[in-house]
């Protein structure tokens, strides 16, 4: 099966990525896939840039160099042109201005009709300036293909279909399990302010259905019935587990699990290899993972990445990695001779 | 707590580069304001104006020195602060008005001399003893509470010093006494330089001078900055957190109070709001300069003082408040790490 | 505000569908709609009766009832911000005034002069006034859109700087009124403002308190209503994950930025029909009446009545209005008559900033969650003050916020 899916079409395409802060190279120059439907793992020694890698694919820091497509499109890379995009939100309200100031030269543009297109070129102003502060969609597309680009955030990659949980579980911890999950399903609900003031019935409906599917996915990671409990007071293992089932909540594509196994004994880590698999097989999510635990790294990819101090150093199938010198030597050092 | 060293990626063999055309930039700043205050007003009114600028500024660095080094160390604005320089102000008219019972100029030196001395220690005592006691009781509790909380109670304080300031003095102002003759003047060609705004000047600047070299060269500096760099790493190294915490509070009061005593000197009246409005400036000060970083607040408080005066100066006295305000919602938004801090951008 | 509170662990199946039609009606519209009529009644009543006939007459009751009215409205709509969104905003009141000038300029001679549309002249002052109404949504528009302005470059920066720049913009505000003298008539501020006027009743009277007292009721439950419905909704809860976590919010896929706009926004609406209703009761607008204090004692209100609770944000902004401005004035005149040697003495009046002031650091360091919290908050306020959260006990992860820099 495991070789199969690595010659999948690759859904994440991460080329020359590289990150520097101020004289240190955290990541330098990684080239990475993902293919699809597949599990993969990213490993290194402490230090060796794996969470800044994790950070840039999420968007949550900007690349120094290098990009990130994802599904085809391009997600992260280095901002460019993006003084041209305060042209482009001035660019109307200035035609329009000028247009009128012609207007009032010319005398047929006078008094009220005057105040009105003044209040027009401002309404214009605010509303390309609101533009470039929500981003919709369809203008990141519309800017890219002006060339202009700016990096996706996290919120855009979630929109895009990545989900992710945390190192240290960042649970909304004075929500229950079932309004964590709801929140993770925000980006797929339609309701928005109108909706909302006028309760109308299209968002009862959806806010029913949306908890019909959040019980399902509590559920399926295990945690049928605990909907009500706040998730301050879950068990760690259920912490983690409500996690993940808040990152499915947006119907990713792709997961990114940052060390879920940390902290768990052997009984929970089976679980939790066993949930991972589950997402995989009858889901089809694909997934990457850091993680230290190398039983658990080494079940279960189906490759595996190594990093250290910012380079990649081999990357394989759990067996080849196991035997690559190189890998040896980042974790333990040189050989003996 | 000077800054620390930027972390921005902007490759080191950009930087030399960078800092010359920033200087430069100041430079034609500097040299574009004073041509525009000669033009208009005459060279003898510019250097007049000039002396009034960096007077007002010394009392905004005095107190925007407070303001940055309580949030550099714990991360709050301490809205507070800016009464904690009004009752400074009352305290050092209570002293020389009241307790002394001197109203007008001292002309014989030495006195003089004494006087101030004593002034400047006695209020600066009592009013780091104020800070600290406010510290310890109504902030202290709230250092790990989410930050809205230590925020409000910061603007409770404020309210309960101007209204208790407010009880026992009037809601008008009140008289304080400018023992420091304001006929002593230098004459600068035809212009008049009063010897009150160099001893301001001079005062403040020994002052942040001494605060420099004690954050820099001292023990307790030390600990002060290492505090404010990593609070969790101070105190696994041995500082004693709470008290550091203390001492920054008595020496941000005690300056505040050294801009009260000045203020009085300078202008002869207080009021209890003073605080608000000259903590609000003093505060664009800090940011201006880069929050945290005590070089920053020294040199905002004199760009506003120049703002100030400057708008004053070209007749838009009115709007002065309004034009220190879009200064400081123009840094924010704009440069929030100000001129001399690093880069704090806030990302979600 | 939980949406499945009704969800019992036993709720599967069968059971499921009866609680979700009770979630459905979680929007207690009807609730608040008999609740506020009932206190309305209520307050009605009382402004009859004594004692209350003893400190007052009854039209000043009612008046009064009113006037805190305005400073309910003002409260709930700062608690969408302060309370549920978690922004703290200083400097309300320009929002608070920008409804009411808006008001000002459509309604009133010099206003109408400024804009150079006479509406007083052509609809005359007897029905004049039923611009009034679709002013309501006009002030809140252009107050939005201030809103909208002001935040759109400052919603990024941290909570603290936030509070700086809404203060300044609070203070920037009234100045510019203040100095714009041709255009709003300076200190003197604008007069003559029509006052609503329905169909069949002609307009509301100087003398008589009842017509607006009503439609403060009826403002301010519909406010209410509103607002419990957008904290019920999929953006109520994107409001509180962002205060949560902020980091996590956007991790889960919030716009952080569009949602905080959309809570300065909505809260600046509020602020905005606020105005256009006291405006058209004071008939004048001036620059002083919406300074700092304003803006401070409404976030007392929040604060003290329990922040993210509308119900008890409303009581508690009553409660402090009714005690500013009947209370202290009663314990005045109630000393002086009864003559006791230091009480005598004492101006209650002006002690009331430091009665807020007192109140609020007491409440931060004992109660911070306000007098009638929301029980999410509490639990929020109470564990970090308290003890350390699991996530400090395994040792934080602090790679990420330093990473946090674009």
């Amino acid at each position: 099966m495991s070789g199969n899916v690595l010659d999948n079409e690759p859904i994440l395409v991460a080329t020359q990525v590289t990150r520097r802060f101020g004289g240190l190279v955290a990541v330098n120059k990684v080239d990475f896939t993902i293919p699809e439907r597949s599990i993969v793992s990213l490993i290194g020694p402490n230090g060796a840039g794996k969470t800044t890698f994790f950070n840039v694919l999420l968007g949550v820091i900007d690349p120094t160099d290098g990009a990130v497509d994802f599904l085809g499109r391009r997600m992260i890379a280095r901002p460019h042109r993006i003084v041209y995009e305060s042209l482009i939100w001035l660019m109307p309200a200035v035609v329009l201005g000028l247009i009128a100031a012609g207007g009032v030269a010319a005398g047929i543009l006078s008094g009220r009709l005057l105040a009105l297109v003044g209040l027009g070129v401002l309404m214009l102003l605010i509303g390309t300036l609101l533009l470039s502060v929500i981003r919709p969609v369809w203008y990141q597309k519309r800017l890219a293909r002006l060339g202009i680009f700016r990096s996706a955030r996290p919120n855009d990659m979630v929109g895009a279909g990545v989900g992710r949980t945390f190192q240290n579980i960042r649970l909304f911890k004075n929500m229950t399990a079932i309004e964590n999950v709801l929140v993770g399903m925000h980006p797929k609900l339609r309701s928005n302010l109108v909706s909302a003031l006028l309760n109308t019935k299209g968002m009862q409906h959806e806010e029913a259905a949306a908890l019909d599917r959040a019980q399902e996915l509590l559920a399926l990671v295990g945690l049928r019935g605990k909907g009500n409990e706040a998730a301050r007071n879950l068990p760690y293992g259920d912490q983690r587990r409500l996690e993940i089932a808040r990152a499915l909540a947006s119907d990713p594509k792709l997961l990114l699990l940052d060390e879920p196994a940390a902290g768990m004994n052997p009984k929970e880590t089976m679980n939790l290899v066993a949930l991972i698999s589950r997402l995989r097989n009858d889901l089809g999510l694909t997934i990457l993972l850091i993680e230290h635990d190398m039983k658990v790294v080494m079940g279960i990819s189906d490759r595996i990445t190594v990093l250290d101090h910012g380079d990649k150093i081999a990357e394989g199938t759990p067996e080849e990695v196991r035997r690559d010198p190189k890998v040896i030597e980042a974790y333990l050092g040189a050989p003996a001779v | 707590m000077t800054a620390l060293p930027a972390t921005s990626d902007a490759g080191s063999a950009r930087a030399p580069a960078g800092r010359v055309f920033k200087l430069l930039v100041l430079l034609a700043i500097i040299v574009g304001i004073a041509w525009v205050a000669v033009t208009n007003l005459g060279a003898d009114q510019a250097i007049e104006q000039l002396v009034n600028a960096l007077t007002r500024g010394a009392i905004y660095a005095l107190i925007a020195l407070g303001y940055t080094m309580v949030y550099g160390i714990i991360e709050l604005i301490n809205f507070a602060h800016g009464d904690m320089f009004m009752v400074g102000a009352f305290v050092s008219l209570t002293f020389l008005g009241q307790i002394l019972g001197l109203e007008g100029a001292v002309t014989n030196i030495p006195l003089l001399i004494v006087l101030l001395v004593a002034t400047f220690a006695f209020t600066m005592s009592i009013m780091a003893l104020v800070g600290v006691t406010i510290e310890r009781f109504a902030y202290k509790p709230l250092r790990t509470a989410p930050r809205l909380a230590p925020l409000i109670t910061a603007i409770g304080v404020s309210f309960i010093l101007q209204n208790l300031v407010q009880l026992v003095y009037g809601p008008y102002q009140t008289n304080s006494p400018k023992i420091f003759p304001d006929t002593w003047v230098i004459e600068v060609g035809n212009a008049s330089i009063p010897v009150l705004s160099i001893f301001i000047i001079s005062v403040a600047v020994v002052l942040m001078f001494s605060l420099q070299l004690f954050i820099g060269r001292t023990r307790l500096g030390r600990a002060m900055r290492s505090t404010a760099a990593d609070r969790d790493a101070a105190a696994l190294m041995g500082v004693n957190i709470n008290r550091t915490i203390a001492i920054t509070f008595l020496i941000g009061s005690a300056l505040a109070g050294a801009a009260g005593v000045v203020n009085g000197l300078q202008y002869g009246v207080a009021r209890f709001d003073d605080g608000f409005q000259a903590g609000l400036k003093a505060f664009t000060a800090a940011v201006l300069g880069g929050i945290g970083n005590t070089l920053g607040a020294a040199l905002g408080g004199f760009i506003i003082g120049f703002i100030e005066v400057g708008a004053t100066a070209m007749g838009y006295t009115r709007w002065g408040p309004a034009i220190v305000f879009g200064v400081l919602v123009i840094v924010l938004v704009f440069r929030p790490a100000g001129l001399l801090g690093q880069q704090l951008g806030e990302r979600a | 505000m939980s949406v499945v509170t009704d969800l019992t662990p036993q709720a599967a199946g069968g059971g499921r569908k009866r609680a979700l039609q009770k979630t459905a009606s979680k929007h207690h519209s009807w609730t608040i709609v008999v609740g506020m009529a009932i206190v309305g009644t209520l307050l009605a009543v009382l402004a009859y009766i004594p004692p209350f006939t003893l400190a007052q007459p009854s039209n000043a009751w009612i008046d009064g009832f009113t006037n805190a009215g305005v400073f309910v409205m003002l409260a709930l709509g700062l608690n969408l911000v302060v309370g549920i969104a978690g922004l703290l905003d200083l400097g309300y009141a320009a929002f608070f005034a920008i409804g009411a000038y808006t008001y000002a300029y459509v309604a009133s001679p010099f206003g109408n002069s400024i804009i150079g549309i006479p509406i007083v002249e052509s609809l005359g002052s007897n029905v004049g006034g039923l611009v009034f109404w679709p002013m309501l949504l006009v002030g809140a528009l252009v107050a939005a859109t201030f809103g909208i302005l002001l935040g759109a470059p400052t919603l990024r920066l941290r909570g603290d700087y936030l509070a700086i720049v809404t203060l300044g913009f609070g203070e920037i505000v009234p100045i510019v009124f203040l100095n714009s003298d041709a255009v709003t008539n300076g200190t003197n501020g604008i007069g003559g403002l029509l006052r609503p006027a329905l169909p069949g009743m002609g307009s509301f009277s100087a003398i008589n308190p009842w017509p607006y007292y009503v439609t403060m009721l009826v403002l301010v439950t519909v406010i209410m209503i509103l607002c419990y419905r957008l904290v019920e909704s999929r953006l109520g809860r994107a409001w509180e994950a962002i205060r949560e976590d902020e980091l996590a919010a956007a991790a889960t896929g919030i716009n952080t930025v569009t949602t905080k706009l959309l809570a300065f926004a909505l809260g600046a609406s509020t602020a905005g029909i606020a105005g256009v209703f006291n405006a058209s009761k004071l008939v004048t607008v001036s620059p002083d009446q919406f300074t700092f204090i304003v803006s401070f004692t409404v976030l007392a209100m929040v604060v003290l009545g329990g922040m993210g609770n509308f119900w008890g944000v409303a009581v508690g902004a009553f409660t402090i209005y009714t005690i500013n401005n009947v209370l202290l004035k009663t314990l005045n005149e109630f000393f002086d008559r009864v003559s006791m040697p230091i009480l005598k003495d004492i101006n209650f009046i002006e002690l009331q900033f430091l009665l807020y002031g007192l109140a609020l650091v007491a409440m931060m360091l004992l109660r911070p969650e306000g007098l009638f919290p929301n029980s999410r908050r509490q639990r929020e306020l109470h564990t970090e003050m308290d003890e350390p959260g699991a996530d400090e006990l395994m040792g934080g992860d602090h790679e990420l916020e330093q990473e946090d820099m674009r």
